[in-house]
């Protein structure tokens, strides 16, 4: 839709403000898991005995989350599609799936963390175990917030009540990719550089 | 304003001392400088009746010139403060000659622990001997101390020797220094430590060498 | 796709709301929530100089029943009230002396000067500044200005857990902040973390809010370079903010988690090292300390010309440099590391790029000082505060220069040298800054003018203080006081500095008195002020153009804008001034 042609200037950034807004706040979250992952690597690279204890991550459970969460991405996506569309119950088809998979990516990690701990591989076990659940939980948290904000936009979708909101379908997509991308750089460094 | 310095002790404290000298003359030159120029502007371009200011936006590179090439000057004579302290860093914190003494200094919540290798010169043997906040050295001789904590981090202080340096717990980190003047010296903490840091501090004592062997002689009778 | 929080609604003329809640405790107008910012660091600024009144108390007469104690009876003493239990019969033991020193800094760094520097300027500014009604997320303003409530609240209330508020400094090394025996602190610290976590999150959502209103909710014609200096630099504060943060919230939940969960990120025994907390500290750190120092700037560079009737000079170099310190202050973190025992061989490369950024500092002041040649300047309250900002940061800027030489720092760090000279660079922020910015636009704000004559009794007494306390803290420093101890008799070689020590702890007491005359004026004024006209001091920036105060919408018609908003004594126009707003047919200055 149109801006107010009297009342702004045209912007040297043609982006609407709660896009605009969305992505400053992106870029905040990039700097805070850009520092804990920058730190991470530090110190891997100077513990070179963390080898082991990453050994004992699950690999395909990992992978299986990964894939749970690409896919909630696309999920995401085609809920957008059907927004611009004008079609809110597809909207509400889509929202519901990416809700159901964002949960099972927490539910899946939490089985992990469970896993882990019963083995004795608590937080304070290792500098490796505080950084796993340090950034896996904090990682968790924010699914869990993209969970909350999606749940709310299907509870509009399905009461009819979607169309002067709709735009936030779009704001809660780039967040949710966000943090789909941020698993993306921490599933290969949690799990995979084992050897 | 330099003279609150305390006594300098040190092969490098008087290299330091310059340079915060150097330093001192070259801002106070800016700093009357500036203000002078402030003064002079506030007083006459004060508001009189029926004047009417200069109209200079400053957005032309000529007249910006007014402010930049002050800027460069600025920018060269801290180069040259830089250039200079590069020297002295050099030789305190990086450069490090040949023991004569060393020691093991080790801070923990509240005091400093210094250890001593005995005549065997080795640390971990039974000639080891532990004080309790005094480091004994000879003067003109070069000591090196290094530097560990048991608990936080601590730091440590030799302000007539122009030496500071933390210690950090799970780390060995090597300090030296050269007393130039025997005597008695603050060894401080100056890093909060605790609820005890206020209390934290111990002594360097620079003995002659005749001292210092008599000292020795006192320590480890035996040998 | 419809878009309802978008630029029309911030444009939409809404009836104000009525009824107490809605209008002055849930407001989502931004001039509301400037007022709440001001009044939480207003009140932070009380407990502030409250600690720092203990501080100085406690170096001048260590040891010594602070004054009045003597009122309260043996028998209170002997209780265990909080007040008896923090100070044992009167005096100030060394546990809560440091909590009162890492307190006072927490709190004037990130409940005073920010709330003030950018939760009220930057609030109350940039909409009226840049033509707008409000901000472009005026709900997300409202929860800001909230969450920083919640925070200080929690900061309040970690003063009264048992073991206290956090006594660690307000940089929270660890492990001395990782491991509760070691501090004997246990939840002050931890509520320490939660409320300055907070504090975090509410000024990244101001800061969202600034960034966005200032791109996409500008006046017609206010273009990038018509952009009031003030507005630029609560955008450059608020981006400096936003990107230097994030890793300190990740120290910070790092940080919790090993005081809670067991985890040895900064605990060398279970593997961990201290320094990355230094490291993750200052990378925020160092950027920090320009968000404050920015948007204070601004106000004394907004002020400046229009009490010189001239044009800022160098405007677009005025603002290039202020980018180029932005990006500098990245990449400077490790002079505050020099003794830390990070490697030694990065100290000169850390001592050049602090070098560079005093040259973006340096240009800045070149330029107020040029703005000052050939102006017919006047020196109403504002523009003294704004001399002050000048003259204070001067001062604060060269001293720096000896902290920033890697070797000169072996001897100075940590030691009164260097509380000295963050006072210079803070308090002229904060205090010459905010106070320049109160008397200025305090007219806009509340519609009355505060009274002139206080405020210079106000102003040169706490000039005069101000330099009488800290100028001083120099030769202290010099003398190698080391910071941060709670008492200085116990150390020979200090025994000979006591006598500065009381002068400097008596000249602060007169400082914080001074305060008074502001108090006294401030709440005077709000009621019975002289009433504002829409611009007293004839200045040309858009929120001279509405009424003062503003209505509920701000504009009745949004301004449209056809030049910079400094042209004073432009050629070719009778007055020495020029608003941004005023059409103008013909005549060299309309393209300005
Ligand atoms: C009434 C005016 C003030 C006085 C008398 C004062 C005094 C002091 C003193 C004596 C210390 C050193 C305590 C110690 O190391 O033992 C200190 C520390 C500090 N002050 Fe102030 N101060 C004042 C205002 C401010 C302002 C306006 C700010 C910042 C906006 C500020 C920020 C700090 C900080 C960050 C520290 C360091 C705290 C720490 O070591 O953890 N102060 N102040
Ligand atoms: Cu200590």
């Amino acid at each position: 839709m149109q801006r107010e042609a009297t009342h702004a200037v045209a912007p040297a950034v043609p982006v609407p403000a709660a896009k605009l807004g969305m992505w400053w706040f992106l870029a905040s979250e990039i700097v805070t898991f850009g520092g804990i992952i920058v730190a991470y690597l530090v110190f891997r690279l100077a513990h070179p005995q963390w080898l082991e204890e990453a050994a004992h991550l699950s690999v395909p459970i990992a992978t299986f989350n990964t894939l749970v969460l690409l896919t909630s991405s696309l999920t995401m996506v085609l809920a957008f599609a059907a927004v611009d569309r004008g079609d809110e119950r597809r909207v509400a088809t889509w929202l519901a799936l990416t809700v159901a998979l964002g949960l099972v990516f927490v539910l899946v990690k939490a089985y992990e963390w469970r896993h882990e701990i019963a083995a004795g591989r608590v937080p304070g076990e290792s500098g490796f175990w505080g950084f796993y659940y340090g950034m896996t939980g904090l990682h968790a948290l924010h699914v869990l917030g993209g969970v909350v904000v999606n749940a709310c936009l299907l509870i509009a979708a399905l009461r009819r009540r979607l169309e002067p909101i709709a735009h936030r379908v779009e704001m809660a997509g780039l967040y949710w990719h966000f943090v789909d991308i941020v698993w993306i750089f921490l599933f290969p460094l949690l799990y995979l550089s084992t050897h | 304003m330099l003279r609150w310095l305390p006594e300098s002790v040190s092969t490098f404290s008087g290299d330091i001392d310059a340079l915060i000298r150097l330093i001192y003359y070259t801002v106070g030159a800016w700093f009357v400088l500036t203000f002078a120029v402030i003064l002079i502007f506030l007083v006459r371009y004060r508001y009189r009746p029926g004047r009417r200011a200069v109209y200079l936006p400053g957005n032309t590179l000529a007249q910006s010139a007014w402010v930049l090439v002050p800027g460069l000057v600025v920018l060269l004579l801290d180069i040259g403060i830089d250039i200079y302290g590069e020297r002295v860093w050099e030789a305190v914190k990086l450069h490090q000659p040949p023991a004569a003494v060393q020691v093991r200094v080790t801070g923990k919540q509240f005091a400093w622990e210094v250890l001593y290798p005995g005549p065997d010169g080795r640390f971990g043997t039974a000639d080891d001997r532990q004080l309790n906040g005094e480091l004994h050295v000879p003067v003109h001789q070069v000591v090196h101390v290094t530097l560990g904590a048991e608990d936080v981090i601590h730091s440590f202080f030799l302000p007539h020797l122009r030496l500071k340096q933390d210690a950090l717990p799970g780390r060995q980190l090597t300090v030296w220094f050269e007393a130039t003047v025997p005597g008695t010296y603050p060894l401080v903490c100056a890093e909060l430590c605790g609820t005890g840091h206020t209390g934290m501090f111990g002594r360097l004592i620079v003995h002659t060498p005749e001292d210092y062997q008599a000292w020795v002689k006192a320590q480890w009778p035996s040998s | 796709m419809s878009e309802t929080s978008g630029p029309q609604a911030a444009h939409a003329v809404h009836p104000a709301p009525q009824g107490f809640v809605r209008r002055y405790l849930f407001s989502t107008d931004h001039k509301v929530i400037a007022k709440q910012y001001l009044a939480i660091a207003l009140f932070w600024a009380v407990v502030g100089g409250l600690s720092a009144f203990l501080i100085r108390w406690q170096l001048a007469w260590p040891g010594e029943p602070v004054i009045g104690s003597g009122l309260l009876p043996e028998a209170f003493w002997d209780g265990d009230s909080w007040l008896a239990q923090s100070l044992q019969y009167g005096s100030i033991p060394a546990e809560f002396y440091n909590k009162l020193f890492t307190m006072h800094g927490t709190i004037m760094v990130f409940f005073v000067a920010m709330p003030l520097l950018l939760g009220a300027l930057g609030n109350f500014l940039i909409p009226l500044m840049v033509g707008a009604r409000d901000m472009a997320f005026p709900r997300l303003n409202m929860l800001s200005v909230w969450t920083l409530a919640v925070a200080s609240v929690i900061l309040l209330i970690s003063f009264f857990v048992p073991g206290g508020a956090a006594a660690s400094g307000w940089t929270a090394y660890p492990p001395l902040s990782a491991v509760p025996e070691l501090s004997e602190v246990n939840w002050g610290q931890n509520l320490w973390l939660i409320a300055v976590a907070l504090e975090f999150a509410s000024f990244l959502m101001g800061g969202i809010n600034f960034l966005t209103t200032t791109v996409n909710l500008r006046a017609p014609g206010l273009s990038l370079f018509r952009l009031p200096i003030m507005v630029w630099f609560q955008c450059i504060a608020a981006v400096l903010f936003m990107l230097s943060v994030g890793p300190l919230i990740a120290g910070a939940v790092m940080l919790l988690l090993d005081r809670l969960a067991g985890t040895s990120f900064f605990i060398p025994s279970g593997g961990g090292e201290p320094l990355l907390w230094q490291h993750l500290f200052w990378f925020f750190g160092h950027p920090e300390v320009y968000v404050i120092m920015i948007p204070g700037m601004a106000a004394a560079l907004e002020i400046l010309p229009v009490f010189s009737r001239k044009p800022l000079f160098g405007y677009r170099l005025i603002v290039y440099a202020t980018f180029a310190a932005g990006f500098l202050s990245f990449i400077v973190w490790a002079h505050h590391m020099f003794q830390s025992g990070m490697d030694p061989r990065l100290a000169m490369p850390f001592s050049i790029t602090t070098i560079l950024i005093s040259v973006p500092f340096a240009l800045m002041v070149f330029a107020m000082i040029a703005t000052l040649w050939g102006g017919v300047i006047r020196f109403p309250t504002p523009m003294l505060f704004a001399l002050g900002v000048l003259g204070v940061f001067i001062m604060g800027g060269l001293s720096g220069i000896f902290n920033g030489s890697a070797p000169a720092d072996i001897y100075i760090h940590d030691t009164y040298f260097v509380v000295a000279h963050f006072h210079y660079t803070l308090f002229a922020a904060t205090f010459f800054g905010g106070f320049a910015a109160i008397y200025y636009w305090f007219p806009k704000m509340f519609g009355r003018m505060l009274n002139d004559t206080l405020g210079k009794i106000h102003f040169w007494w706490t000039f005069i203080a101000f330099n009488a306390t800290f100028l001083p803290m120099h030769l202290v420093g010099l003398g190698g006081m080391m910071r941060r101890i709670a008492n200085p008799l116990n150390y020979d070689f200090l025994q000979p500095l006591q006598p500065l020590n009381v002068w400097i702890s008596i000249s602060a007491f007169v400082l914080m008195l001074g305060q008074l005359v502001f108090v006294v004026n401030f709440f005077w004024s709000l009621v019975a002020g002289r009433r504002a006209e829409a611009n007293p001091w004839q200045a040309n920036t858009l929120e001279w153009s509405t009424a003062s105060p503003p209505p509920h919408h701000n504009f009745d018609t949004i301004p449209t804008v056809y030049r910079g908003p400094y042209e004073y004594s432009p050629p070719g126009v009778a007055e020495d001034w020029l608003p941004q707003h005023r059409p103008l047919v013909g005549g060299p200055a309309a393209t300005a």
